[in-house]
């Protein structure tokens, strides 16, 4: 999680990912941002994020963006 | 002869004036409404407090909506041009901008309004409210002349202060013919306009189709998030023209959408531009839908868009860097050595970019030492009078004679599709109290801005908030690392060259 947050933070140093509940529904990332975390991500924890879990369930927190990836690393 | 963009316009409304010329997620407009909204604009104008101005800068506060485009055409019949400005663009950055443009007039094109923009003029309460007067639109065309600015575009600085790119009908007469010309453009086609209105690579969607009489659709924002929904809007549209970022074009294939969906897009033309597309992305798009014509545009906002192409004949090798190719028609390209003496002419030899032809801009406004640096004289010649301008990129010729861009000769730099002034940044940087001096190099490997700063205390988020309000989002620092004492080289400067082995 950890790591995830420093992906996350390096990419919007103005967000406070570990208490922002709403990401995507308040439009506080863009396009760019999620292009950025998940070529991070898919690096960083070798998992390969994909195009229908671009949504914004997964993408509203960190937490719920880790909770992608764990299952991710179970499949 | 066309002298000026509305003659397109209005030959475009005569052929086909119940034709969709604009549409957007909210409203759409037949040629022959876009003609009236606009000229009830200009008509406004003309007899509001800048009556009688003419060749002046008037602001729009741009949206993703087809108004920004009403606005933009309607200053235009008043006899002056436009400056687009991002609604969502930092208030200290925007004051920056006025100060140096001194506007006559800010027109707000936004859909949302619940925050009104003080003295600005509100597009839609105008065109409800005001019978364009052709005679008076008349009267102001019969003065124009093809050198009177169109539009003015900021870009970032490295003092510090944005420049405005100032171009003239002219230049973009020339890019829509030379583009009409190399490609076939004509009526059919529906752009799907990606580009923001304050990037000059919206310039070709709104031209390109006004002049052909084709159909411009805005793009919504937020579908570039949700790849799998962008190219069903595509499809629900029946877009078939595509000038876009590099950028919004790998949000695409960097998620493997084409593999997602079962209708694929019936596509004509996919155009790149404003950063080095990775051959990977583009022999993504070209496995799945190949019939397109894929083209890579080149070129800076000052010489009006685009100065070269290169059309991709099927799928690229990886290992090479994708050609900037061959100039369009009546532009001429010209490699310059490190002094800017001599033409560097050699395969393989890396010289300035430098761009000659009808498609320089006239300057940046109001800054004349600035102008004269990137606009100076072609010293192949001697006998007469013939700008250039430099565009700092360094490029050479491959064995095929492409141009192929190899590096920036300064601090200017490519980040998610912007361009941007390191300079612009540090000055920033170096405003906050308690940072003592900094230096911002770009990681180019992992795509990510780099800030060195000297302070005493360690607060990365107080920095980016303080940023926040002076500098757009792009322009941020990815990661920051502080240190007690900068390193400095022999000529008492910050050593980026070490800093940058520390990065």
């Amino acid at each position: 999680m950890e790591e995830l947050l420093r992906i996350m933070s390096e990419v919007r140093p103005d967000i406070d990912f570990e208490n922002e509940k709403h990401l995507i529904d308040n439009e506080m990332l863009d396009s760019l941002d999620i292009v950025a975390i998940v070529t991070d991500v898919n690096d960083e924890f070798d998992v390969e994020i994909n195009v229908n879990d671009l949504l914004p369930e997964n993408f509203n927190s960190a937490e719920a963006l880790f909770e992608l990836i764990t299952k991710l690393q179970y499949e | 002869m066309v002298r000026n963009v509305l003659q397109y316009l209005e030959a475009s409304a005569a052929r086909f004036p119940e034709k969709t010329a604009l549409k957007d997620e909210h409203e759409q407009l037949t040629y022959s409404e876009y003609v009236t909204q606009a000229k009830a604009l200009a008509t406004f104008l003309a007899g509001s407090e800048i009556k009688g101005q003419r060749n002046k800068p008037v602001a729009v506060i741009i949206d993703r909506n087809i108004k920004s485009i009403v606005a933009f055409i309607g200053i235009v019949y008043s006899g002056n041009f436009y400056v687009p400005i991002d609604n969502t663009m930092p208030a200290e950055r925007v004051e920056l901008i006025y100060d140096t443009l001194k506007p006559i007039a800010v027109i707000d094109a936004r859909t949302n309004r619940s925050k009104p923009i003080e003295g600005a003029f509100v597009l839609d309460e105008i065109v409800q409210n005001t019978a364009p007067d052709e005679a008076l639109i008349e009267a102001i065309r019969k003065d124009t002349i093809d050198t009177d600015p169109l539009y003015g575009i900021f870009t970032s600085g490295s003092t510090g202060v944005p420049k405005g790119v100032v171009v003239c009908h002219r230049s973009v007469i020339d890019l829509v013919e030379a583009f009409a010309d190399a490609f076939g453009f004509d009526e059919t086609m529906i752009h799907g306009n990606q580009a923001p209105f304050d990037f000059d690579v919206s310039v070709k969607d709104i031209y390109n189709a006004m002049r052909n009489g084709a159909t411009v659709v805005v793009v919504p924002k937020k579908l570039f998030m949700l790849p799998k929904l962008l190219l069903d809007f595509l499809n629900e549209h029946q877009i078939n023209t595509m000038i876009w970022a590099v950028s919004a074009l790998r949000i695409v294939s960097d998620f493997k959408a084409l593999d997602a969906i079962e209708t694929k897009p019936q596509i004509k033309y996919i155009m790149f531009s404003g950063e080095v597309m990775p051959v990977k992305a583009l022999n993504y798009w070209i496995e799945h839908i190949p019939e397109p014509l894929y083209v890579n545009l080149y070129g800076p906002t000052e010489i009006t868009c685009n100065c070269t192409y290169f059309v991709v004949d099927g799928k690229q090798d990886e290992w090479k860097a994708l050609p900037i190719g061959k100039p369009f028609a009546n532009t001429r390209i010209l490699l310059l050595d490190e002094k800017r003496e001599k033409l560097v002419t050699k395969p393989g030899e890396t010289g300035e970019l430098c761009v000659a032809g009808t498609s320089l801009a006239l300057g940046y406004w109001n800054n004349k030492e600035k102008t004269d640096d990137a606009f100076f004289q072609d010293p192949s010649i001697t006998e007469y009078q013939s700008l250039i301008y430099g565009t700092g990129d360094m490029a050479y010729y491959n064995e095929n004679g492409d141009l192929v861009f190899a590096s920036r000769r300064d601090f200017q730099i490519k980040h998610m599709g912007h361009r941007i002034e390191l300079g612009e940044i540090e000055v920033a940087l170096n405003a906050i109290p308690f940072i003592e001096t900094s230096c911002c190099l770009y990681d180019e490997a992992r795509g990510k801005i780099v800030c060195f700063y000297q302070s005493q205390s360690d607060d990365t988020r107080a920095i980016v908030k303080l940023l926040g309000t002076k500098l757009p989002k792009y322009m941020w620092p990815n990661i920051f690392k502080r240190y007690d004492k900068l390193p400095m080289n022999k000529n008492s400067k910050i050593d980026r060259v070490k800093l940058k082995g520390e990065m």
